[in-house]
C-alpha cells in the first residue's frame, strides 16, 4: 500500500517548484520507493544505537590558523549576479 | 488577575578566533566585502568543513564559567533551512546532545539574587551579513539584497536560559551579567551595539500561582540593555492587555521598534520551523574528556561575583566593587593601588568615580591613560595629609591622567599643593584678623556667617592654597 | 597508434622507462581514440586536449630527466565529472552547474596532478551521481563500448566507458551506492571502492556524505592496487579522513588464496540475480575453492533490509548536500521576483527528475514526525548491517557476491521504473552502509557478449586481503579481451 505524502509541503521545503502533474507524479513514484524503504520498520531495533559515522572516530580538529582566502574576482565570475564586491539576489519576502 | 511574566533569554556569542569555525579564513570584520571566504564558507560544491580547536576549547571554557555540565561526547547536526546569507542552506550547529548543559547565572536585582539556570551552550556558525536595498529605506519594500560572506562561518555559542526570568528588569540584569562574565574570558568583545553578542527573548505570561506556561512570543532587534528591558516591559504588557481583552496569544516572532517603543509581529514563516535536524556526517563527534576539561577549566580567570566579594572585603563599597569588577582596566589599577598601599574605599571612590568621569569625558579607555595604581596611592595620601584640597586634587587628577607626571610632581607644577601647616596658617590668619579688627569683634560678638568672610581672606592672602578647614579652626581658636 | 592506448598503468609506465614511447604519445594515442570513439560512446564531457599535452610534455621531460615523480608520471587518466579541477569546468552532469568553472583542485585532484599523471578530461555521470546507468545526465547518456546499445552503468559510467573504450588508461570515478562497482561489472573493468575515509573527499561534488568514496577503474587488479595507493591517506581538510595510514594494496598481489577463509553471501547470490551471473559467480567460486581457498556459506539477513535503509540515508544525506545550489552564489540562476522564487524555479530547472525525487524523498524522510520512523529507523537498520558483518568476518577473511544483478542493460529499459533501477545495487549496497572495502574483477563474458564482474568484499582497513583476493581471481579468469567498436573516423 504505497505512503501517501504532502509532497507540495515537501517540495516548498526543498524550494523546488513544481506543476500539478508533477507533484501528482512524484507523489506516486515517492509513495511506491517509501513503501519499499519502510521495510526498515520491520526489523527490531530497540536498543540499537544509530550509525552517523562508519568509523567509530571522535576530534578532528584544526589548529586556529589563518590560511589565504580565495581570490575576490576569481570568486564573483562565477556568481550569477554581483555588484561592487558583493553577491546580489531579489529581495526575500521577509527580511530579518 | 494577576499576572507573572516568564521569560527566557537566548544569547548567541561570536567568538574573536583568529579563523572561522570551520575554515582557515580570518575573522575579521573591517575587512572588504567577500575577501576572507573559501569554497567552505562559502558553500562551493566539494567543500567540507573541519572544526577549530580553540573554538571547542572557548565554549567549554563559557560553559564552564556558567556552572555547566560539560557532554563528554557532542555532536555537531545539520539545521536545514534555505536563506541566502546561508551559503549551503543549512547550518552546522548541535541538536540533542550540545557541548554544555544545565549551568546558572546569579542575578541580583534590588537587592534580591535569584538563580537563572542555564539550559544548554552550543557551537554553531554564523551566517554572511545581508544588505537590503530599498528604494524607500525600509527593511519591506527592498528591492534586491547584497551578500557578504566575510561573516560567514564564524564560530558563535548559543546560550539558552531556562524561562526562569521575571521582570524585564531582571531580563536586563541576566543579559549584562551574562555580557560581563563572556567579557571577562577574553573569548569574545562581546559588544552589543557591534552584533558581536546578541539576544533574543521569549517572553510569555501566566496568572500568579498556575504551572502552565502560556504562549510564548519570540522578541528580537534588542540593540542595547535599555532596550531589552523596554522591549521585554513593552512585550509584557501587550500580552496582558491581549488577554484582559479576551484574545490570545499567537506563537510567533515580533521585531522590536526603538523608535516606536512596540514590537511588530514578522509575517510568519511558515513551515520554516522544520529544521529537520540530522548528525552532521561530514564531522566527528566531539569528545571533551575530563583531562582535556579540567586544563580547560585550569585556564578560567576569576569569575566576576568572586572578584566582587574580593574587593568588598578589600575595602570598597558594593557597588564600586561591582563596578570594578566588570572593567579590567578599573579592575587592575585598584588592585594594584591597594597593593601600594591605598586604602581601599579611598581607591575605589577614585576610579569608580573621578577616574571614570574623565574615561567618558575623553572618550578614552582607562587602560590609554598614564595612571597606575602608585599614583593612585599618592593621590589618597596626599588627599589624607590635607596637601590637596578635594578641588586641587580632582585637578590634579587631570594632570596624571594625561601624562605629567606622579600627583606630588604635578601638584607642586601646578602650584595646587595646600598648606596645612599649622604655622604658616596660623600666621596668615592672624595677620587677616590684625586687618580686619572690626569685623573680627562682630564675629567673636556672635555673627557667626563671618567666619567665611576670614577663611575667604586667608585663602586670597594664601593664594587659594590654605586648606579652608585648617584656616577655620585656627580662626575658631583665635574667638576664644 | 592504438594500441597504446590499450595498455595498462604498469605496461604504460614500463613502456616509458624503457623508452619505447613519450607521454606525449600515449596522451595522443588515448585523445585519438576519444575522436574516434565519442560520437557513439559519449563517455567524456570535457576532454582538455591543450591541458593534457602540455602536462604530458612536462612529464616527457623529467622522463628525459630521469627524473619521474612516480609511476604515475605522464600516464593519461579520466577524472569523474564530479570532481572538482581547478580552472576547467565541473557540472556534475548536471543543468545547474552548466559552466562552472571551480577555483580550487579537490585533493584527490591535486594529488594526482602532483604524480605526474596527465588528465584527459572530465568524463559523464548520473547527475549528482544518482543512478546506476549514466541515462541520468542532463548531457546525454553515455553508452557501453560492449554493445552501443546497452548502458555502461552508473553513476560512473563516463569513467568505465573511457576506460573500456581506450580514450583513457584508468580513470577515477565515486562510488556511493555501487557507482564504481556496477559500471565496471557492466565494462568489463576493475573497480574499486575503498574504505570509508580512506579517500580525501575534498573537492568531491558531495551526494551522500557517509557513504561517498573515491575509487579507482582500470583494467588489471595490479593497476587498481596502484592508483589507489596513490589516491589514499589522510587528508586535514576532510574530517571523515582516516588518520592512520592507508593499508597495502600492493604487498600481497600475486599471494594466492590457499588457506583463505572466503564467505559466499547466501542473500546476494542468487535471488534477482540473472542465471547468468550465478552461473558465472558459482564457476568463479569453484576456481578459488580448487586454488585452496576454503569456500563458507553466510547468511547476512540484514543485507535484504540494505536497499531500504540505503534509500532513506542517501537520499536524506544528499537533500542537504544539494541546498547550496540555489542560484546565489554561482551556477544557474532563472529569476525570481524574490530570493525564495528565484530557488526554485531555479533548482526546478537546474535539476533532472532523479534528483528531485531523491532530494523530495529524503526531505520528506528527514521532516517532523517522520525522522524516527524513516532516516533513524534507517541509521539503526545500518548498525545492524555494520554488526552482522564484525560477526561474519569473524569467520572468513573476504565475502564475495556478483557484482551486479545482470550484465548491461538496454538503454531506456528501466527508466520508467525508479526502483527497478535502484535493484541494481542490491549487492553493492552494503559495503558503503558498513564502511567496507569492495571491488568488482571481470569474470567472464554473457551469452550475448556482455561482461559479468564479480564482487570481492573485506573487513574495514582489509585493502591487502582484499586485493590480495582479487589478484587471484583475475589470474583465474578468462581474459575477457575488449570491446570491438566500430567506429566512425571523424
Amino acid at each position: 500500500m504505497p505512503i501517501d505524502i504532502d509532497i507540495a509541503h515537501v517540495a516548498k521545503l526543498a524550494r523546488i517548484e513544481l506543476s500539478e502533474e508533477e507533484m501528482a507524479a512524484y507523489r506516486a513514484q515517492l509513495g511506491v520507493i517509501l513503501d519499499h524503504a519502510a521495510k526498515v520498520q520491520a526489523l527490531p531495533t530497540e536498543g540499537v544505537p544509530p550509525t552517523s559515522h562508519p568509523l567509530d572516530m571522535v576530534n578532528a580538529f584544526r589548529d586556529d590558523v589563518v590560511t589565504s582566502s580565495l581570490d575576490r574576482d576569481e570568486v564573483l565570475s562565477q556568481a550569477p549576479d554581483a555588484t561592487d564586491g558583493f553577491f546580489r539576489v531579489p529581495p526575500s519576502l521577509d527580511n530579518e | 488577575m494577576k499576572w507573572e511574566p516568564v521569560i527566557g533569554i537566548e544569547v548567541h556569542v561570536e567568538l574573536e578566533t583568529a579563523s572561522k569555525m570551520f575554515c582557515g579564513c580570518a575573522v575579521d570584520f573591517e575587512a572588504e566585502p567577500n575577501t576572507n571566504v573559501c569554497p567552505v564558507c562559502l558553500g562551493l560544491p566539494g567543500a567540507l568543513p573541519v572544526p577549530n580547536r580553540k573554538a571547542i576549547e572557548w565554549i567549554t571554557k563559557i560553559g564552564l564559567a556558567f556552572n555547566c555540565s560539560i557532554s563528554e561526547r557532542s555532536q555537531f547536526h545539520r539545521k536545514n533551512y534555505f536563506y541566502s546569507d546561508q551559503p549551503k542552506n543549512y547550518q552546522i550547529s548541535q541538536f540533542d546532545v550540545p557541548v554544555c548543559h544545565d549551568g546558572w547565572l546569579d542575578v541580583m536585582v534590588d537587592g534580591v539574587t535569584s538563580r537563572i539556570r542555564i539550559n544548554r551552550a552550543h557551537m554553531e556558525e554564523d551566517t554572511g551579513k545581508s544588505i537590503h536595498v530599498g528604494d524607500s529605506g525600509r527593511i519591506h519594500s527592498a528591492t534586491e539584497t547584497l551578500l557578504n560572506f566575510n561573516r560567514a562561518g564564524v564560530p558563535l555559542v548559543e546560550i539558552v536560559s531556562e524561562a526562569d526570568i521575571r521582570s524585564a528588569a531582571q531580563a536586563r540584569a541576566y543579559a549584562q551579567d551574562l555580557r560581563t562574565v563572556v567579557a571577562a574570558l577574553g573569548v569574545s568583545d562581546a559588544k552589543l551595539e557591534e552584533g558581536s553578542i546578541r539576544f533574543d527573548a521569549n517572553v510569555s505570561i501566566r496568572p500568579v500561582g498556575t504551572e502552565p506556561f502560556g504562549t510564548k512570543v519570540e522578541v528580537k532587534n534588542m540593540n542595547s540593555f535599555r532596550s531589552l528591558e523596554r522591549a521585554v516591559d513593552y512585550e509584557i504588557h501587550r500580552q496582558e492587555s491581549v488577554l484582559k481583552s479576551g484574545g490570545i496569544i499567537h506563537q510567533e516572532t515580533r521585531h522590536w521598534d526603538e523608535g516606536e517603543g512596540v514590537t511588530h509581529s514578522m509575517r510568519s514563516k511558515e513551515g520554516s520551523s522544520d529544521y529537520r535536524y540530522f548528525p552532521e556526517p561530514d564531522l566527528l563527534p566531539i569528545e571533551v574528556t575530563d583531562e582535556w576539561r579540567d586544563a580547560i577549566a585550569a585556564t578560567l580567570p576569576e569569575m566576576p561575583a568572586a572578584r566582587v566579594l574580593r574587593y568588598v572585603a578589600l575595602g570598597a563599597d558594593a557597588d564600586s566593587a561591582a563596578s570594578l569588577a566588570g572593567s579590567a582596566a578599573l579592575a587592575t589599577l585598584f588592585e594594584s593601588a591597594v597593593e601600594a598601599g591605598a586604602p581601599g574605599n579611598v581607591a575605589a571612590n577614585w576610579l569608580t568615580g573621578e577616574v571614570t568621569a574623565w574615561s567618558r569625558r575623553e572618550s578614552l579607555d582607562v587602560a590609554e591613560s598614564a595612571l597606575t595604581g602608585e599614583h593612585v596611592r599618592d593621590l589618597a595620601a596626599m588627599v589624607a595629609a590635607n596637601s590637596l584640597s578635594s578641588t586641587a586634587a580632582k585637578e590634579v587628577l587631570g594632570y596624571v591622567l594625561a601624562g605629567e607626571g606622579g600627583p606630588v610632581e604635578v601638584a607642586t607644577a601646578h602650584d595646587l599643593v595646600q598648606i596645612s601647616d599649622s604655622g604658616a596658617l596660623e600666621e596668615a590668619v592672624d595677620e587677616v584678623i590684625a586687618d580686619n579688627e572690626e569685623q573680627f569683634a562682630r564675629l567673636v560678638g556672635g555673627e557667626d556667617k563671618l567666619i567665611g568672610f576670614f577663611v575667604g581672606l586667608v585663602m586670597r592672602v594664601t593664594g587659594g592654597k590654605a586648606d579652608p578647614r585648617a584656616v577655620t579652626e585656627i580662626i575658631r581658636s583665635r574667638i576664644g | 597508434m592504438t594500441e597504446l592506448s590499450q595498455l595498462t598503468l604498469v605496461e604504460a609506465a614500463a613502456a616509458l622507462r624503457a623508452g619505447d614511447c613519450t607521454s606525449v604519445a600515449l596522451t595522443e594515442s588515448v585523445l585519438d581514440r576519444a575522436s574516434l570513439t565519442e560520437a557513439s560512446v559519449h563517455a567524456y564531457l570535457t576532454i582538455d586536449r591543450l591541458g593534457a599535452l602540455a602536462a604530458a610534455e612536462a612529464s616527457d621531460r623529467r622522463i628525459a630527466d630521469e627524473k619521474p615523480i612516480g609511476l604515475l608520471d605522464g600516464l593519461p587518466i579520466a577524472l569523474k565529472d564530479n570532481m572538482m579541477t581547478k580552472g576547467i569546468e565541473t557540472t556534475a552532469s548536471s543543468k545547474i552547474l552548466s559552466g562552472y568553472i571551480p577555483p580550487y583542485d579537490g585533493t584527490v585532484v591535486r594529488r594526482l596532478r602532483e604524480a605526474g599523471a596527465v588528465f584527459v578530461g572530465k568524463t559523464n555521470l548520473d547527475e549528482f551521481a544518482m543512478g546506476s546507468s549514466t541515462e541520468n545526465s542532463a548531457y546525454g547518456p553515455t553508452r557501453n563500448p560492449w554493445n552501443l546499445d546497452t548502458v555502461p552503468g552508473g553513476s560512473s559510467g563516463g569513467s568505465a566507458a573511457a576506460v573500456a573504450a581506450g580514450s583513457a588508461l584508468a580513470a577515477l570515478g565515486s562510488d556511493t551506492g555501487g557507482s564504481i562497482r556496477q559500471p565496471a561489472a557492466l565494462c568489463g573493468l576493475v573497480g574499486t571502492k575503498p574504505t570509508y575515509g580512506l579517500v580525501s573527499r575534498y573537492g568531491l561534488i558531495a551526494f551522500a556524505s557517509s557513504l561517498d568514496q573515491i575509487g579507482p577503474l582500470t583494467r588489471s587488479v595490479q593497476d587498481a592496487a596502484i592508483l589507489y595507493e596513490a589516491i589514499a591517506g589522510h587528508d586535514p581538510h576532510d574530517a571523515t579522513s582516516f588518520p592512520g595510514p592507508a593499508p597495502s594494496g600492493t604487498e600481497r598481489l600475486g599471494a594466492g588464496v590457499e588457506g583463505l577463509r572466503v564467505g559466499v553471501v547466501n542473500e546476494l547470490s542468487a535471488d534477482g540475480i540473472d542465471d547468468e551471473v550465478v552461473a558465472a559467480f558459482r564457476a568463479t567460486v569453484d576456481r578459488l575453492e580448487k586454488a585452496g581457498a576454503e569456500i563458507v556459506e553466510l547468511s547476512l539477513p540484514s543485507t535484504a533490509t540494505a536497499l531500504s535503509a540505503y534509500y532513506l540515508i542517501a537520499p536524506a544525506e544528499c537533500s542537504a548536500n544539494l541546498a547550496r545550489f540555489d542560484g546565489v552564489r554561482y551556477g544557474l540562476r532563472v529569476a525570481g521576483s524574490t530570493v525564495d522564487e528565484m530557488m526554485s524555479l531555479t533548482r526546478a530547472e537546474g535539476f533532472g527528475s532523479e534528483v528531485i525525487r531523491r532530494i523530495l524523498l529524503g526531505t520528506y524522510a528527514l521532516s517532523a514526525g517522520y525522522y524516527d520512523a524513516f532516516y533513524g529507523q534507517a541509521q539503526r537498520v545500518r548498525t545492524l548491517i555494520i554488526q552482522e558483518f564484525a560477526r561474519a568476518y569473524e569467520q572468513v577473511d573476504v565475502l564475495v557476491s556478483p557484482t551486479a544483478p545482470a550484465p548491461a542493460f538496454e538503454l531506456g529499459a528501466k527508466t520508467q521504473d525508479p526502483l527497478s533501477m535502484y535493484m541494481q545495487d542490491i549487492c553493492t549496497i552494503p559495503s558503503n552502509l558498513s564502511g567496507h572495502p569492495a571491488m568488482s574483477v571481470p569474470v567472464g563474458l554473457s551469452a550475448s557478449g556482455l561482461p559479468i564482474g564479480f564482487q570481492v568484499m573485506a573487513p574495514a582497513l582489509g585493502e591487502t586481503v582484499m586485493f590480495q583476493v582479487a589478484s587471484a581471481i583475475e589470474a583465474l579468469s578468462d581474459d575477457i579481451g575488449r570491446p570491438v567498436l566500430e567506429v566512425v573516423a571523424s
